[in-house]
């Protein structure tokens, strides 16, 4: 029968046997999003392998390089953090637009990034979603689409990435920590996520029997000047349907040392825009060079109908973010 | 005396909120089972091969049940209630291999836990043959006239003068298309039937429902039973807003799945079910045409609308009634049409009608007012209907004007600059926008029993709902107001089709039906108990009880529309201000305030009335600014069929309201004086909103919702032109 099996595991390394010996099995840690699609019967998985019980994944560890979020820190416990505060104020920022509070509560830093996409095809199971089931067709691309991706799209699949966390994590140059039976390794954040191309089902780079363990994040200046600002449908408990972590580091004087740009809601995973910290080095930090840069965000962006209003949007959401970090540089 | 007009707290306050009130899906007769439902996924054709033996090999299954081994029920024909389509049949649930909407049950299973009941729906497999319906593409050039279109409510053609010579010949003009979205009622409690048979062949059934009686007739004739062998339960109903009007297919499914397992079954529908179970408010496009003098006086007024319809049911709703009767125009002309689509049926929700044609009314009297450099509350008041030229009777009472002048002052609608694009808060712009609201007054027979004891308490039943506005507290202040007795002492109950006959709870029409019945109930009590042998003059019942060592007395008390509906029109009135903010760059709109000011005549409790009244303007919020319902148009789904992608408003999306309750009694109407205020509270929120985003825009966006896509294209639109 289609039931749902379950196992609790007393530490990673157990966690990533099962995962890695069992098809399909899952991790589940605040489960916020994952009880979803049991509710739905969106790919349930047959077997979910529970790790709220190991220890050592609660903690943030600050030291005067660096911070490490353990992988299951509750999202509002980064809220509440003050060094994380002051040193990356980005993501601070992304996760307080981040759901509502009682999710909050109990989502995870190590599950966030994970979370499957809003696509409305991925998450009704009777439509074509090649995603949810490889080969059936997309149905977004010529549906309902507002919703969906302008970059990093393809003709299988155009599905947006809906984490703000992933897209803070991205711009500031975040490092996962991952454990799988053959060991540790680090991977740089923008490389945690895949394209769609033609495998849209294959979501992140993970072996099927490594978990996320938690990140490290590097204090810089940069980090320390960092903004996210987020458009949604509602006032509150709303994906985005577009945002941006931004960092600017300005010289003496007031030029642009060094940017990071990274955007939500319109990308099929958290995506960089190094066309536009590049474009944005050097110049001086006025609303002028923001516009001009910002502009570049959507050169190689796709359009589908209806969300063809997020070519506008991006940009001037992008914009904006600087314009308001800037102001309180 | 005096319970009447007293903000009473809510009298089953403390069982809600301590968990006690019981809800449909919470009964637990012993040895319950559970149901799950199976669904196609095409929206038309036939069912060619249904396999259940997967599902039946689960263990704690107990049976499934598709159209091959379903019972077959007699369906004797039924006269169709007020709240059925006046056209066509209901859907039969697992009746035949037809295939009439995507979503629509196909089978049934029956388990020992609803997770088994679950797991095991999901294992029956089937295949199904497409086949041409009526399509899944709004296309109004299939529309049609409704064919109940003699209905009085919605006919296909109306005309008061001669509406288009005077529009063609008329020096001021304009005309837009306006869009509704296809909306959900989307109340917080699930729909839930729980059916049990007895040894006798007895059906109790405990239903979310706003209508007890309707649906002891509906299961009566489906089942071949009589009148006596059913009885449907509801205490409590957790938000409805018309979904529960009808009796449903799936109210049938678990009294058919009961008799199956001979047992009692649950059948609770799931959040996505819900968007095809049961019904919504359809997606309707509209005309508006309006002409008027150099002076500002209308000339003419005609309006179209094109409503969804399903392809078995006819379902009309009143969306122009208000046309003919809301300004004192010269001319009108009203012209209905339904486009049938392959989708399950339509159904009332909040202001069925009504809030879809003032939406593109009060957003068309806007432009118009506009055009003429007016004042939109000037403009509107100009044209202030002082008679129903509709029905030409004289209204029972209006206090519209009152409405409009108490709203204006409590929101500040003198600081309005009159420019559009003209009022800022920093990089937001601001705008002010207003609109009317109207809903009319109903009342149908109703009936009590009430029973006063000599302790000086007393009983009141009937077979009303309260889906939440607060009948039990209001009725029971009707009740202890009459009969002189604390509220404390009087106790209401209603939800249970044993007890004596009531009316629909919807349309706004429970206050002016049930209270009146209530009101003329305690009168028979006192006047017989008056009248016994050995009454004194003067003394209160209860002493006469005593005095005369009766335990207690009982009457039967009812009230019907008396013979005002011939002489007079009846409605209640509104006015609606709204400020919005509206980012230019992200097109993201905010509401700040909203000030509503209704003539809802008499008001019972003003505490309720409030709650009613600001829950209306938060629904006016989302349908303004975020719901509808994503149609895929190639899969016939609506493809946000559940409460993380379909938006409703959040407490971050509601700031200020303000709902105000005019000087106003309605003793014409009905005794009590009452009018009714459920749907009016909803009516005109969206156009104000609207209306408020071009004030602050500039961007006249006729479609619904208004949403940060929306405003963007708009305005890329506008700077192209």
């Amino acid at each position: 029968m289609s039931g749902l099996a379950y196992a609790r595991a007393a530490s990673l390394e157990s966690a990533t046997e099962v995962i890695g010996s069992h098809r399909a099995a899952e991790v589940i840690a605040g489960g916020t999003d994952l009880l979803q699609r049991l509710e739905e019967h969106v790919l349930p998985p047959p077997l979910v392998v529970d790790i709220n019980g190991v220890e050592g994944l609660r903690a943030i560890e600050v030291d005067d390089h660096e911070i490490r979020l353990g992988a299951l820190v509750r999202l509002n416990q980064v809220i509440e953090s003050a060094p994380v505060r002051d040193a990356f104020p980005a993501i601070v920022e992304a996760l307080i637009v981040t759901a509502s509070p009682q999710v909050r509560n109990l989502a995870t830093v190590g599950g966030n990034p994970l979370q499957k996409t809003r696509c409305l095809y991925f998450r009704d199971q009777s439509t074509p979603c090649n995603k949810r089931e490889p080969g059936s067709g997309c149905g977004a691309l010529e549906g309902r689409n507002r919703i969906n991706a302008i970059l990093g799209g393809s003709e299988h699949c155009i599905a947006t990435h809906p984490s703000d966390f992933a897209v803070a994590m991205a711009a500031l140059d975040a490092t996962v920590l991952v454990v799988g039976a053959r060991g540790e390794r680090r991977l740089p954040f923008t490389e945690l996520h895949r394209l769609p191309g033609d495998t849209p089902h294959l979501e992140h780079n993970l072996a099927p029997d490594e978990v996320i363990e938690g990140y490290r994040l590097t204090r810089t200046p940069l980090a320390r000047h960092s903004h996210y600002l987020k458009v949604r449908d509602r006032g509150e408990f709303e994906w985005a349907i577009c945002s941006a972590a931004v960092a600017l580091e300005l010289d003496h004087g007031g030029r642009i040392a060094d940017a990071r740009v990274a955007v939500g809601g319109v990308a099929t995973k958290p995506w960089r825009l190094g066309q536009v910290e590049t474009a944005l080095q050097g110049r001086q930090a006025t609303a002028e060079a923001f516009a001009e840069a910002a502009a570049l965000s959507v050169q190689n962006a796709v359009a589908h109908g209806d969300n063809a209003y997020k070519l506008a949007l991006l940009p001037r959401t992008i914009a904006r973010a600087l314009t308001e970090l800037r102001e309180r540089l | 005396m005096g319970a009447i007009g007293k903000p009473v707290a809510r009298v089953d306050g403390p069982a809600k909120v301590t968990g006690t009130a019981t809800y449909a899906a919470e009964f637990h007769p012993e040895n319950m089972a559970y149901a799950a439902l199976v669904h196609g996924t095409i929206p038309r054709g036939w069912i060619k091969s249904i396999a259940t033996d997967a599902a039946e090999s689960v263990p704690g299954v107990i049976a499934v049940v598709t159209h091959l081994n379903a019972p077959r029920l007699p369906w004797k024909p039924v006269d169709a209630a007020p709240v059925d389509p006046g056209e066509g049949e209901q859907l039969r649930p697992l009746h035949s291999d037809e295939i009439l909407f995507a979503g629509q049950p196909i089978a049934l299973v029956i388990a020992e836990s609803q997770e088994t009941a679950r797991a095991a729906a999901a294992l029956v497999s089937f295949t199904c043959v497409p086949s041409d319906g009526a399509g899944l593409v709004f296309d109004r050039a299939r529309a049609r006239p409704p064919s109940d279109g003699t209905r009085e409510s919605y006919p296909a053609e109306w005309e008061r003068g001669d509406a288009e010579g005077a529009f063609a010949s008329a020096p001021r003009r304009i005309e837009g298309s306006y869009l509704q979205p296809r909306l959900f009622h989307n109340a917080m409690e699930p729909h839930a039937t729980i059916a049990a048979w007895d040894d006798e062949g007895k059906l109790t059934l405990w239903d979310k429902s706003q209508w007890v009686d309707n649906v002891r007739d509906q299961i009566t004739r489906n089942f071949g039973l009589a009148e006596d062998e059913v009885r449907v339960i509801s205490p409590f109903v957790g938000g409805a807003f018309g979904s529960a009007l009808r009796c449903w297919p799936h109210v049938t499914m678990a009294a058919m799945a009961a008799r199956i397992a001979r047992r009692p079954v649950r059948l609770e529908l799931t959040r996505r079910e819900l968007y095809t179970a049961v019904g919504y408010r359809p997606y309707t496009l509209q005309d508006v045409k309006l002409a008027a003098d150099e002076d500002g006086r209308l000339r003419s007024v005609i309006q179209t609308a094109y409503g969804l319809t399903s392809a078995y049911e006819d379902y009309g709703e009143e969306v122009l009634d208000p046309v003919g009767m809301l300004y004192d125009t010269m001319s009108a002309r009203t012209v209905y049409r339904l486009v049938e689509l392959d989708t399950n049926t339509p159904t009332p929700m909040r202001g069925p009608g009504a809030v879809t044609g003032v939406f593109a009314l009060e957003m068309a009297i806007d432009e118009m007012a506009d055009a003429m450099d007016m004042d939109p509350l000037e403009f509107r008041l100009k044209n202030y209907a002082e008679r129903d030229l509709k029905k030409d009777l004289p209204f029972s009472s209006k206090a519209l004007r009152s409405c409009y002048e108490t709203a204006a002052l409590r929101f500040g609608w003198e600081k309005r600059d009159p420019r559009r694009r003209a009022m800022h808060d920093g990089n937001m712009l601001v705008g002010y926008g207003m609109a009317t609201a109207v809903w009319p007054a109903m009342q149908a027979p109703a009936s009590v029993r009430i029973r006063l004891f000599a302790n000086g308490t007393a009983v009141v039943r009937t077979a009303a709902s309260d889906m939440g506005p607060g009948t039990y507290t209001s009725m029971t202040q009707v009740a202890a107001d009459r009969l002189d007795l604390p509220v404390e002492r009087v106790t209401f109950e209603l939800g249970d089709s044993s007890l004596p006959m009531a009316p629909v709870h919807g349309g706004s029409m429970t206050m002016a039906s049930v209270g009146n019945a209530v009101a003329a109930g305690c009168k028979k009590l006192r006047d017989d108990i008056a009248r016994l042998d050995g009454a004194e003059d003067g003394e209160h019942p209860v002493e006469t009880l005593m005095r005369l060592r009766r335990d207690s007395f009982e009457v039967d008390g009812a009230a019907e529309p008396g013979a005002e509906a011939g002489t007079h029109s009846s409605y209640a009135f509104g006015a609606v201000f709204a400020e919005v903010r509206v980012d230019p760059d992200f097109g993201t709109v905010r509401v700040p305030r909203l000030v509503g000011a209704y003539d809802g005549g008499v008001i019972v409790n003003p505490r309720t009335a409030r709650s009613q009244a600001i829950g209306g303007m938060v629904q006016g919020i989302g349908m303004a600014l975020m719901e509808a319902g994503e149609w895929d148009d190639r899969l016939g789904r609506v493809m946000n069929a559940n409460l993380a992608e379909y938006l409703v408003p959040v407490h971050a999306d509601v700031e200020e309201l303000e709902a105000v309750f005019v000087e106003s009694e309605d003793r014409i109407f009905n005794p009590l004086g009452v009018k009714g205020i459920a749907e009016i509270a909803l009516c005109g929120v969206a156009p104000a909103i609207a209306n408020a985003v071009w004030h602050a825009t500039g961007l006249r966006i006729r479609e619904l919702p208004l949403t940060p896509d929306r405003l963007l294209m708009a305005e890329q639109a506008a700077r192209t032109s």
